[in-house]
């Protein structure tokens, strides 16, 4: 496989406890299945609590990358979290970014207590639009019941979106091998979701 | 199934840095693991945990790291292939051992993972691993990709058995946590029967020792000179050189590649570097005017090729390095290719830019202004949040001025706005008792300030019963307050003592905490931080008593309580809470500042977000109005 852009740098980003560090494995997976080198770093120190959360993903067909994205070189951002898709954005943007974006905001404690705010979804919308090629933002309706993992949500959705080079059955290969058989099911469903609302962006 | 089984010599599977040493590891047909957990080195016993029915392989924790070397020394020298794996603090735990076993020497291969933690991401220190191999005489192992640490393990073994030394492998958070391409290679049948002969005494004729223990080192230094983890590339004449070790090999090769510098810049890789393959070394840097030196964290690496290159004749051309001395790279901290890219570009006086800077200035003039920062916090139904409350208390109601002296686990994060500032010391394993056993015998210098000691159940089992003895012996006035919430939660929720289940998740006996306690002859007493007032009563009654005394916070870590048993739905009563009219500050969100419990700006009143909470229900405790609640248990 040729990569048009060769290393391709995917970064997700999040929240601890959303689930980065298994999106970040499946889509990874999926990768060295059609053939590629593959390299995840993660930053979660602190995930379990709380902290920002970040995975860069990083495709080759020619060799193993190194763990981290340079400043300024992420191709793809999917963000699990508005604040913290922007926040990955004034680091490792540029121009030609393309990102995914879930909506739906995750208080940091600093804004529960009052010492800061999160600003208007909206807004954050709107700057992100300005600083990228283009973004997607990933709306699913709650149907009453719990919302569906927001993790294998937008795993679901980057595998719809045509910004990475695997199939989706190369994605939901990589599910059964990782996923235990109890929480298979539901990840697909919400695998599926991600790429329904992708497709009828 | 579980790479770690998949048998399968030759298929590529994605793998993280420590399932691959663990992976290697089992391609050796290692026989025993022991550990204590710490990030980031956790998941090579876990993986080895994991798969210890199907290979029919031993695997333990240990109550903390020189026991678990112990307990894999012992496997080693009845011929048994052992592991233990260690974050860069528990290296030091284990040194007073790996101060002997050096001159004792073993017997089945040993290996000891020391992964370490460049930037502190989950520690308390950083520190260069690197030097205890240098210190301790000890043959020394950095893997640079994913597929190195594989098969370095599996290397590291035969080494050990072959020179008669433990030999400590060395990773770092970036590779031990990163994941990447791993080729799998045979699964042995494993053969091996346990059986103990012979002596292994350390401080027997100990100069001569030392010198065997130097001709072993030789030993080794012989074998790194052809190993196949060393290797050179780049144009064969370049007389400017990357040198770089571990980590630094995959940065290097970028850095090179991004300034363009393909024809002009070799890079010589190391993977064994303690003791140097000088000869190796001398033949690839004989034709270099200028080396750069790459390498986290310390200048481990600069210090011996600039002893090396001392010792070459004078007739040989001086040779210019480049490294942490110089100042090109920072010798503290993580590294990454831009930080080697830049010391490059300095050196060869060119540019290095990866992005466009006017699209650089836009991005942090829109982007930064205003977002909220995100600090790490306890976790939504945390009784850490709880129990440190309970002490802010009862610290507040005493009025003495008292203060706590902390420890290594979650609770850590007690020393920030998480834990209301609580902790006022924090060091390693252990210290808070043994500081706080020192400010109690203060009282005949003027102190006056009563001092809470907190520790975790993981690491009282650990590092803590020393100090708290102490404490008892010498009648210092400590309270010591155990966090129990049931594991070693930091690192990932591995069971201790007093888990009730071993490594493999098997029934196990239970040491009490609070039974350990009364033999030391201290008053314990056993309380929920969830029934907060009650826990606020006692401790100050405690703190009114002179000697060392110890409460037990126990209440299980909440996220696995509700992956178990499922969550609780907690809600607000819309009509019982006043919002800003109730006088209590927004008490819920402002100050307990649990991430579940925020304030909706449109309804001017507390709320719960359902994603967030896992269903504790301590808020519903704490409210003055009464006006959370807890589904099916409302009061």
């Amino acid at each position: 496989m040729k990569l048009e852009n060769d290393p391709l740098n995917l970064i997700i980003t999040g929240v601890g406890g959303q689930g980065n560090v298994l999106a970040s494995q499946i889509v990874a997976s999926a990768g060295i299945k059609e053939g590629l080198y593959v390299t995840v770093g993660e930053t979660y120190g602190a995930s379990q609590r709380g902290g920002a959360v970040m995975s860069h993903v990083r495709f080759s067909a020619k060799a193993q990358c190194s763990p981290l994205i340079s400043e300024g070189q992420a191709d793809i951002v999917v963000g699990m979290e508005p604040v913290e898709a922007l926040r990955v954005m004034a680091e490792f943007g540029n121009a030609a970014t393309r990102i995914i974006v879930n909506p739906r905001p995750i208080y940091p404690a600093w804004v529960l207590s009052g010492q800061a705010t999160y600003p208007p979804i909206e807004e954050i919308l709107g700057k992100l639009q300005d600083l990228a090629e283009s973004v997607r933002v990933v709306r699913v309706a709650h149907d009453g019941e719990t919302p569906p993992p927001a993790n294998l949500l937008m795993v679901g959705a980057l595998a719809a979106s045509g910004t990475v080079p695997m199939e989706v059955a190369s994605f939901e290969e990589a599910m059964r091998e990782i996923l235990a058989p109890k929480d298979l099911e539901a990840n697909l469903r919400a695998f599926k979701k991600g790429a329904e609302a992708m497709a009828s962006d | 199934m579980s790479t770690l089984t998949l048998d399968r010599p030759g298929q590529t599977v994605l793998m993280m840095g420590n399932e691959a040493i663990a992976r290697g590891a089992i391609e050796a047909g290692v026989d025993f693991c022991a550990a204590y957990p710490g990030t980031p080195s956790s998941e090579i016993p876990e993986s080895l945990a994991r798969v210890a029915e199907h290979f029919g392989l031993y695997a333990e924790w240990s109550t903390n790291e020189i026991v678990a070397l112990e307990a894999a020394t012992a496997a080693s020298l009845a011929g048994l292939r052992a592991i233990v794996a260690m974050k860069q603090n528990g290296v030091n735990v284990c040194a007073d051992f790996l101060m002997t076993v050096n001159l004792s020497g073993t017997k089945g291969g040993l290996v000891i993972a020391a992964c370490d933690d460049p930037s502190a991401i989950s520690s308390s220190n950083e520190q260069d691993s690197r030097n205890f191999a240098r210190f301790a005489d000890l043959p020394l192992l950095e893997p640079a990709t994913f597929q190195e640490a594989k098969d370095m393990t599996k290397w590291a073994f035969e080494l050990s058995e072959k020179i008669g030394l433990p030999c400590i492998l060395r990773s770092v958070t970036r590779i031990s946590h990163s994941r990447g391409n791993v080729e799998l290679g045979e699964i042995p049948e494993r053969t091996r029967t346990a059986h103990f002969e012979g002596a292994y005494i350390s401080g027997a004729f100990v100069p001569i020792q030392h010198s065997a223990l130097h001709q072993k080192l030789a030993q080794a230094q012989e074998e790194f000179e052809s190993s196949e983890f060393n290797w050179y590339a780049g144009p064969e004449d370049a007389r400017f050189v990357v040198m770089t070790s571990g980590s630094g090999w995959l940065y290097s090769r970028e850095a090179v590649a991004a300034l363009g510098l393909e024809n002009e810049v070799g890079i010589l890789k190391l993977g064994t570097t303690w003791p140097l393959p000088e000869r190796y070394v001398i033949e690839h840097l004989k034709r270099a005017k200028e080396v750069l030196i790459v390498e986290e964290t310390d200048p481990f690496l600069e210090q011996n090729v600039k002893v090396l290159l001392a010792e070459q004749p004078e007739t040989q051309d001086r040779i210019e390095v480049y490294g942490a001395k110089s100042g090109h790279l920072p010798g503290f901290g993580d590294i990454n290719q831009d930080k080697v890219a830049r010391a490059l570009a300095t050196i060869k006086g060119l540019e290095y830019r990866t992005r466009d800077e006017q699209y650089a200035k836009k991005a942090g003039e829109l982007a930064l202004p205003g977002l909220p920062p995100r600090m790490p916090t306890f976790c939504p139904g945390c009784p850490h949040r709880a129990s440190l409350w309970a002490i802010k208390a009862a610290l507040k109601l005493d009025g003495r001025n008292g203060f706590v002296t902390g420890d290594i686990g979650c609770y850590s994060l007690g020393a920030g706005p998480a834990g209301f500032w609580q902790l006022k010391t924090l060091h390693c394993m252990g210290a808070g008792t043994g500081l706080a056993s020192g400010f109690g015998q203060l009282g005949r210098f003027g102190f006056d300030q009563p001092v809470v000691a907190v520790c975790g159940d993981s690491t009282f089992f650990h590092a803590a019963i020393p100090g708290l003895i102490n404490a008892r012996f010498n009648n210092s006035n400590v309270l010591m307050v155990v966090l129990d919430n049931g594991g070693t939660a930091m690192t990932g929720f591995q069971p201790h003592p007093s888990s009730g289940r071993d490594a493999v998740g098997k029934p196990a006996p239970v040491v009490e905490i609070e039974e350990i306690c009364k033999a030391i002859g201290v008053d314990v007493a056993v309380r929920d931080p969830f029934e907060v007032d009650q826990a606020i009563e006692d401790l100050y009654d405690m703190l009114q008593n002179d000697g060392a005394k110890v409460m037990v916070f126990r209440r299980r870590c909440y996220l696995v309580e509700a992956k178990e048993k499922g969550k609780r739905r907690v809600y607000v009563n819309a009509e019982k809470c006043i919002g800003d009219d109730c006088g209590c500050a927004r008490f819920c969100s402002r100050v307990f500042n649990c991430p579940g419990l925020i304030w909706d700006h449109d309804a001017q009143r507390a709320r719960i977000d359902e994603v967030v909470c896992t269903g504790c229900g301590v808020c519903a405790t704490l409210c003055p109005r009464g006006a959370i609640a807890v589904e099916g248990d409302e009061r």
